[in-house]
């Protein structure tokens, strides 16, 4: 066994470790809470020591993908060759950072989700369950795979949101799942259609990526399916005018189901953009990049607008989820090294940020039971930690150097400029707006007249504060120290054919 | 020389119909729940026997019968569903009928017919085993005589099958008249000399045998006996109805079109593509407004129909290695279907036996009062919608990507959206059992060993094929290949 090979399996641990854990909780019994929450903290924390492992072990100056490993599944079969389906897993640049997001957010998620006391047995079980899609897709190298993990996180939406969501649960939640499993649509076609029109026998990502660089999938095929697959992940990423799913959905979600949600599942939407899109159909990515990088900016200033005049702290932050990733649509429309790098960052910076407003969010609403901006005022009087936090994610939301906001969006705004430079411009207003909504609510809700009814409001609980800790660590080691993230982004980025330096 | 050990497998099987009709004519005190044990053990012997032709030399039977891995295939699957569906029926029967054996050893001869309908290489006999199947399945529709709607779905069934025998009929003496043979070879070199030219007689005989086969398999527009026949039937049976009575309709389908008349695959073809697009359509939009379980699954399985029917479609626009491919998708896709419905059945008949109901909103907060149920039930319907870790997801991929071809892509498009539309209509479901409390008075309940086991054997199937499908695939290819011998081996050959 190489060295290679026992990362491999590495890699293999932290996809198996959330699997493993739903598992081991189906058959604890569901009145031992406890157990339950142990156990999933238990596996939470060795997710989280994985995915550290894995960001911190990948070689910059290394292979293109790392960590490797290849288990057939299904092969020489009827139309599938040698290596027709196989379990391929290996981490790249832009994949080290997103499983690094994936445990921060999935162990913030964990912990704020211990007072869950309403049937804790299932939703662990779904939770886990959705990491495991999560992790899955980062790490498939094998379009068959990639599919199955990429529903298997949406799958479990459904129920998370319906049996355990709050303000029209099962609105949000159908409307959620099935405008995602609407783009699903678009990408079974466009996978369909690759594998038949590459007729190379395999689903392998790597040889399909050659087939997309070497002609095999002709200019004219690229084209016509670079838009399907691109709609078609960009549900999930929040694309204009694909996005309505958004704000209704995060509404309607349970704490830990938002910040999973939002802070890694809408990744898979730009992740699959970049796998399927970019890396697989160069040709047609090229072609209809300017289309993207319009649907970005209107996403970007639209959510920005709409998070502008709501009153509902959770639709602020669905809006600006919309607007920020938005940016990431951006940064990927833009096909330059600094543009598509910022669009990485910023999907690990949107990831932890948003987390962490969420986790707060849902530590007021299960106090308070209203979300309503208008009904607080002078909240710092009683949870000043809550301040603290909120400030802290609501100023990289808006992008203050030092903080992961700004690297990212620093970035996406220069690689915008090099390219599109009026849309460039347009980002900036975008990033103007955020201020605006951010400040508004901090008016509002931290400062101002203290409203009597809040006087019993308890500060975040140790817990809470363990959790929001560490994705502020996250937030503020990406805003100050951006090196070991922009290697190897940078690295993988400068490989993808028709990214220019 | 006549060799007549191709068929000891059904001996067995038919023999044991008999055994079971025997022992409640000689011993009339016997347990009814006896006699469903006894006919699942000899669907399970007569599995096991079939198990020792595979992989042998093809063996026909006067040209009449064959005996290959496309047979097998069906017998073992055959086998599978008459065990679960008669365990099934031993608690659902129990209080309903003082006449169970003749259930059962129908059960059992419905198997045969099918493998026959699969084995068949000429068309007397296509037809008399078809024939022999709607008659063993219009007496068990009917079986609950003293209940109006069983009675009712039997008659209408009886009606609307023997006007589709008589247009297979019809259809089959036409092209006896042009090809001058029955069996399907002699068709097949018929329509080779006949030329490509259209005629009409050959396009009518084509439209009426399709139309015949159609009903069969309940394909839109020939599907309307369905949702009635499902909803009165006993329940075991509209199981027995979804699975087995389609997977037999598609395995005379497939030789019959794979054979004898893919040479003039241009006749035909565009037919197939017809059907299918409006057979997956009509029968999932439908399925969104129903209210009863039993139609809803009836109209669901007239969905999955319309996907299986883009094989046949494919085997028509497509060379011998696509007919491969294709076919290979349609087997495995077969298997995922039949245990995922047998699944969805054995929880459906398990809670009908407690409450009585079979409506949607019965399943009323399901996830509280029988928690394991409705994992079984959920487990069923994603398979059906074709969501990962479940049997459909893979088998979905295999059929659909089996049948793209540069013509057929539009097609496998509509079918993917279909499947987007299906899923509407099982969340439906799930959101009854989960999202809601129980109606007032239902509390936990528990249910007998008998059909745990057999709900969970099915769930675990589910799973097994849905993560570790590559054996049934294989086993799907072999069974493919006597169909299309010419066919290259893809992939394989294409591999650096």
């Amino acid at each position: 066994m190489t060295f290679d090979e026992g990362q491999g399996y590495i890699v293999l641990a932290t996809l198996a470790a959330p699997l493993l854990a739903a598992l081991i909780i189906l058959f604890i019994p569901s009145e031992q809470k406890m157990a339950i929450r142990y156990v999933s903290a238990f596996f939470a924390a060795v997710m989280l020591g994985l995915s550290i492992y894995i960001f911190v072990a990948y070689q910059v100056d290394g292979e293109k993908i790392q960590m490797t490993l290849k288990w057939v599944w299904v092969e020489n079969t009827a139309f599938l060759g040698k290596d027709g389906i196989t379990l391929h897993l290996a981490v790249d640049g832009i994949s080290a950072p997103m499983a690094l997001l994936t445990g921060i957010v999935a162990f913030a998620g964990t912990i704020t989700s211990w007072k869950l006391n309403y049937r804790p047995k299932d939703f662990f079980i779904l939770y886990f369950t959705l990491l495991a899609g999560v992790y899955g897709t980062f790490f498939s190298f094998d379009l068959f795979f990639f599919f199955f993990f990429y529903e298997l996180a949406v799958m479990p939406l459904y129920l998370l949101i319906g049996v355990w969501g709050s303000t029209r649960k099962e609105y949000g939640a159908l409307k959620l799942t099935m405008m995602l499993v609407g783009g699903s649509v678009l990408i079974w076609i466009g996978i369909f259609a690759v594998f038949h029109e590459a007729n190379l026998g395999t689903f392998d990502m790597q040889r399909l990526f050659a087939a997309g660089n070497d002609g095999t999938l002709s200019p004219t095929f690229q084209k016509v399916f670079f838009p399907m697959i691109c709609i078609g992940c960009g549900v999930l990423a929040a694309l204009w005018p694909f996005h309505t799913w958004s704000p209704d959905g995060h509404m309607a979600a349970p704490t830990a189901v938002s910040m999973v949600h939002a802070g890694v599942l809408m990744k898979l939407g730009a992740f699959g953009i970049i796998r399927l899109g970019i890396q697989m159909l160069p040709v047609g990515a090229e072609f209809w990049m300017p289309g993207l990088m319009v649907l970005g900016v209107i996403g970007a200033l639209y959510g920005a607008t709409a998070a502008l005049t709501q009153r509902d702290f959770k639709l602020i932050s669905g809006y600006s989820s919309v607007s920020h990733m938005g940016y990431v649509l951006m940064g990927l429309a833009t096909m330059n090294q600094i543009g598509v790098t910022g669009a990485v960052l910023q999907m690990f910076s949107h990831g932890v940020m948003t987390a962490l407003v969420f986790l707060l969010i849902g530590a007021l609403y299960d106090q308070a039971h209203t979300r309503d901006l208008k009904d607080f005022g002078g909240i710092t009087k009683v949870m000043p930690v809550w301040v603290v936090f909120y400030t802290i994610a609501g100023l990289a939301n808006v992008g203050l150097p030092g903080l992961s906001g700004f690297t990212a969006e620093f970035h996406i705004f220069v690689g915008t400029f090099r390219a599109y430079p009026v849309f460039g411009a347009l980002a900036i207003v975008a990033a103007a707006l955020a201020a605006g909504y951010m400040l508004r609510m901090f008016a509002i809700v931290f400062f101002g007249p203290f409203n009597i009814r809040w006087k019993d409001l308890k500060d975040l609980t140790p817990l809470e504060t363990m959790a929001g800790g560490l994705l502020i660590a996250s937030i503020v080691l990406m805003g100050v120290w951006w090196a070991p993230f922009t290697d190897r982004i940078g690295q993988t980025v400068a490989a993808i054919p028709g990214v220019i330096g | 020389m006549r060799d007549y050990t191709i068929f000891i497998p059904e001996y067995i099987a038919a023999g044991w119909a008999i055994l079971v009709i025997a022992v409640e004519l000689f011993f009339p005190r016997v347990r009814r729940d006896g006699l469903a044990y006894l006919t699942a053990l000899g669907a399970l012997v007569w599995g096991i026997s079939a198990l020792f032709f595979i992989g042998k030399t093809p063996q026909s039977f006067q040209g009449l019968i064959e005996s290959d891995n496309f047979t097998t295939y069906f017998r073992l699957l055959a086998a599978g569903i008459v065990a679960a569906v008669s365990i099934m029926s031993a608690s659902y029967m129990r209080g309903r009928t003082k006449a169970a054996a003749e259930y059962y050893g129908l059960l059992l001869i419905a198997g045969c017919a099918t493998v026959y309908m699969a084995a068949a290489r000429e068309l007397i006999t296509a037809y008399i085993s078809l024939e022999l199947l709607s008659f063993c399945l219009y007496i068990l529709v009917g079986y609950l005589k003293r209940d109006a709607r069983s009675s009712e779905a039997a008659l209408k069934y009886i009606l609307l099958g023997a006007f589709s025998s008589a247009m297979f009929l019809y259809g089959m003496s036409l092209l006896y008249g042009l090809t001058g043979s029955t069996t399907y070879d002699g068709i097949s070199a018929g329509l080779a000399a006949r030329g490509s030219s259209t005629d009409a007689g050959i396009v009518v005989a084509f439209v009426l045998i399709l139309a015949g086969v159609g009903f069969k398999v309940s394909a839109a527009p020939f599907h309307m006996w369905a949702p009635d026949a499902y909803e009165g039937a006993p329940m075991p049976i509209t199981a027995f109805l979804s699975t087995l009575s389609k997977a037999a309709g598609f395995a005379l389908i497939l030789r019959l079109f794979s054979v004898a008349f893919v040479v003039d695959a241009a006749e035909w073809r565009w037919a197939f593509a017809l059907l299918a697009a409006v057979t997956m359509t009509a029968g999932n939009l439908i399925a969104i407004q129903q209210t009863n379980l039993k139609r809803l699954v009836a109209y669901s399985s007239i969905g999955q129909v319309g996907y299986m029917l883009i094989t046949i479609a494919a085997i028509g626009y497509g060379d011998q290695t696509v007919g491969l491919n294709a076919t290979s998708g349609l087997l495995i896709h077969l298997i995922g279907y039949v245990v995922s419905t047998l699944a969805l059945f054995a929880a459906l008949t398990t809670y009908y036996n407690k409450t009585g109901k079979d409506t949607v909103e019965g399943l009323r907060g399901l996830a509280e009062t029988q928690p394991f149920l409705a994992v079984v039930i959920t487990v069923s319907l994603f398979s059906f919608a074709g969501l990962p870790f479940f049997a459909g997801f893979a088998t979905k991929v295999f059929l659909f990507q089996g049948a793209t071809t540069d013509e057929l892509l539009w097609l496998v498009g509509l079918a993917v959206l279909n499947s987007f539309i299906s899923l509407y209509y099982y969340l439906m479901v799930i959101r009854q059992m989960y999202l809601f409390d129980p109606v007032a008075g239902m509390t936990r309940f528990k249910i007998s060993p008998v059909m745990w086991v057999l709900s969970a054997g099915l769930m675990l199937g589910v799973l097994f094929i849905g993560i570790y499908p590559g054996p049934a695939f294989k086993a799907a290819e072999n069974a493919a290949k006597p169909l299309f011998q010419q066919a290259e081996p893809s992939g394989a050959a294409r591999a650096p």
